[in-house]
């Protein structure tokens, strides 16, 4: 009989099918780029008041979620949980892959994209772009160095010391995601401490909705199931996470609130401001924060369905609040002079128009395309999915 | 690590020998050696550094004044310095409700068309106020602030985004990734994105698309000596002054010192170059 670790972890057909697909959108992805970068962004829905749009939401979606995605495997091998070792391969993978569809989609909406050399010698080092060059760096290969440490036996002893590693390295990168819009003083929106924390927790969140869904992905097209403990410790973790986001997202808005000065843009988010408190209201609380907790928690839930719902309702939650938080940032007109109703040639005092464009979408769906094509790739030629044995451990762990 | 931990050992019993006094006798003797030399050798050296360093004092000092002066007024082709610090001052009563010369004049000089949709760039743009509470109306030119702590200059990745040592901020297009983080951070709206592909730039206003772009102050005028900018030169009013802040003597820093002026969004504490009268 064929060991277990012989036989290719996708059936041969289905691999490629799944590959000619990710192939096909990430092909589609970056011929948007391209025609991005030749034309202009004048065929983008992207202006002079929008300046971040789609291909932003969905590049800090993947970038946020890499790094809360090896948290799988960061409890197992930081915190000891012995059930999440066989798990963590994976997490290491899909982190990487995550993170290298979030920084394409990134570096080829720059308006100068073959510049990266310039943005790889250049350094300003009060922005945390600059920084960020290095934490991403960085990142790869603590990632790949961890990864190493799981899958060589010999170097085994030093994964430990590894996930440590990557544990902080991701704190550190979340955090530096995050205070690229916490330094912003000029915009009501942003300048506020508190969005290094928050963005850390939404990467808890997201990537446990993402490693989630992965998982089963992979697991039906191997023939596969996932066991009722793993599933236990898994739903709780993003109850959990999901509560915390809505916390400090209740938060945020409970101190806007207080403040005279930004009653307005409060009430333009959360009451008037039309597809913003829509996509707040209807998108993140109820889909992306209620729906998931009532899925993870009702009593005599919890069944393998209904978590997976959960974890892709916390998904599109997650691209919600993104939407609103990014583009619903810069729509609020700035106020730059208090106390007068203003108008200009140039937009001022108004709420910016923003429309997402086909070559921004096709843009971001690459940059998703990438990462699942990495993933895919990754788990048919190297050993990343949990063992027969890691499984029959961990149902044992569970009993 | 048991090299390390004997490394380590060996530090600490010398530093324990040496503060007790129980050093070897050789070694006692070779650093008594050392002070000893050292301490002529300091005191010769010293008292020639000293001489030397009064000797240089006396005589570059005389010369530092001269030059001091002499680059009071900006030279043709100098390097830039701080001991300039070029400024707008914009009398908002002045200004004309409805007219747009400042913004002609700029588009004119430094190559910019005609601005309609959002992805058209403005460097310059008239905006109307109305008080709220009171009714009043007022008009103002906007642009670029040229801040002495720019927001822009500080979230740029590669540095494209600088302030020269005169005050003006400008945008390196050599290095410029076309990010477009300065334009989430500039508080004034002040910076635009080329959207689409040029062809009628100027020699003199290097531009192209990808990069982000603001006022600059009409450098290249200010370079060639020209001393005032195209939006100033416009004004049918006389609205916009342009000079030198740093300088007391100057129109604009004698008005700023007579009336009150105000920056926007002075509670950013940003020590904007263009002051504004009469908001």
């Amino acid at each position: 009989m064929a060991s277990v670790i012989d036989l290719p972890a996708i059936q041969e057909r289905r691999f490629w099918r799944l590959g000619a697909l990710g192939a096909l959108l990430l092909v589609v992805g970056l011929g948007a780029a391209y025609m991005m970068e030749h034309e202009g962004h004048v065929i983008t829905g992207m202006n002079n008041e929008i300046v971040w749009g789609m291909p932003h939401v969905f590049a800090i979606f993947l970038i946020v979620a890499a790094s809360g995605v090896l948290n799988v495997a960061s409890v197992g091998s930081v915190f000891g949980q012995a059930a999440y070792k066989p798990y963590a391969r994976l997490s290491g993978l899909l982190s990487v892959a995550m993170l290298a569809g979030g920084l394409m989609v990134l570096m080829l909406d720059l308006g100068r994209p073959e510049r990266f050399v310039v943005a790889a010698t250049h350094y300003n080092f009060t922005s945390v772009f600059a920084w960020n060059v290095f934490l991403y760096t960085g990142m790869f290969a603590i990632v790949a160095l961890y990864l190493w440490t799981m899958m060589e036996k010999r170097l085994n002893r030093y994964s430990r010391s590894a996930g440590v590693a990557a544990l902080i390295w991701r704190f550190v990168l979340t955090t530096g995601t995050g205070t690229i819009f916490a330094f912003l003083v000029a915009r009501q929106a942003y300048a506020t401490a508190l969005l290094a924390p928050l963005f850390i927790v939404m990467s808890l969140s997201w990537g446990m909705a993402v490693f989630l869904l992965a998982q089963a992905g992979l697991n039906v097209w191997r023939g596969a199931t996932v066991t009722p403990e793993f599933l236990r410790r898994m739903r709780n973790l993003l109850g959990i996470f999901v509560a915390v986001v809505l916390y400090l997202t209740v938060a945020y808005h409970m101190t806007n609130l207080y403040f005279a000065k930004q009653f307005a843009f409060e009430r333009f988010i959360l009451l008037d401001g039309g597809i913003y408190p829509l996509l707040f209201w209807f998108g993140y609380v109820l889909i992306g924060t209620i729906a998931p907790m009532l899925l993870l928690w009702w009593p005599g839930g919890g069944a393998r369905r209904s978590v997976l719902a959960a974890a892709a309702l916390v998904v599109v939650g997650g691209f919600a609040q993104l939407y609103v938080f990014v583009i619903g940032g810069q729509a609020f007109p700035l106020d730059i002079f208090p106390g007068f109703e203003v108008s200009s040639s140039f937009r001022d005092g108004q709420i910016a128009a923003y429309a997402p464009s086909l070559p921004e979408i096709l843009l971001g769906i690459g940059g998703v395309a990438a990462a699942f094509l990495i993933t895919l790739v990754g788990v048919q030629a190297l050993d990343i999915l949990p063992r027969d044995e890691d499984r029959a451990a961990d149902a044992v762990a569970g009993q | 690590m048991k090299q390390t931990v004997g490394i380590v050992g060996d530090y600490l019993r010398n530093a324990a020998m040496r503060s007790d006094g129980a050093a070897s006798v050789g070694t006692q003797a070779v650093s008594e050696r050392r002070r000893d030399v050292q301490g002529k050798t300091l005191s010769r050296r010293s008292l020639l550094a000293g001489a030397a360093a009064a000797l240089a004092g006396v005589m570059i000092a005389p010369g530092v004044r001269l030059v001091e002066v002499a680059q009071a007024r900006p030279q043709l082709g100098a390097p830039v310095t701080s001991k300039v610090r070029w400024g707008l001052l914009i009398d908002v009563n002045l200004c004309s409700e409805g007219c747009d010369k400042c913004v002609q004049a700029c588009n004119q000089e430094n190559g910019l068309g005609e601005a309609t949709r959002p992805t058209d760039v403005q460097w310059i743009r008239k905006v109307e106020l109305k008080d709220r509470n009171s009714g009043r109306k007022a008009s103002a030119p906007v642009m670029c602030q040229h801040c002495a702590e720019p927001p822009c200059v500080d979230v740029c990745p590669t540095g494209a985004s600088f302030k020269r040592a005169d005050g003006i901020v400008l945008v390196d297009r050599h290095t410029c990734i076309g990010c477009r983080y300065c334009m989430m951070a500039c508080p004034y709206k002040a910076r635009s994105f080329v959207h689409e592909a040029l062809t009628t730039q100027k020699p003199e206003v290097p531009r192209g698309k990808g990069c982000v772009e603001s006022c600059t102050l009409c450098v290249h005028k200010i370079d060639r000596g020209d001393g005032t900018t195209a939006c100033a030169e416009a004004c049918p009013t006389k609205a916009i002054v342009f000079g030198d802040l740093n300088d007391p003597q100057s129109d604009i820093s004698r008005r700023i010192a007579e009336i009150q002026t105000t920056q926007l969004r002075a509670d950013l504490r940003l020590n904007t170059g263009v002051r504004y009268k009469g908001l």
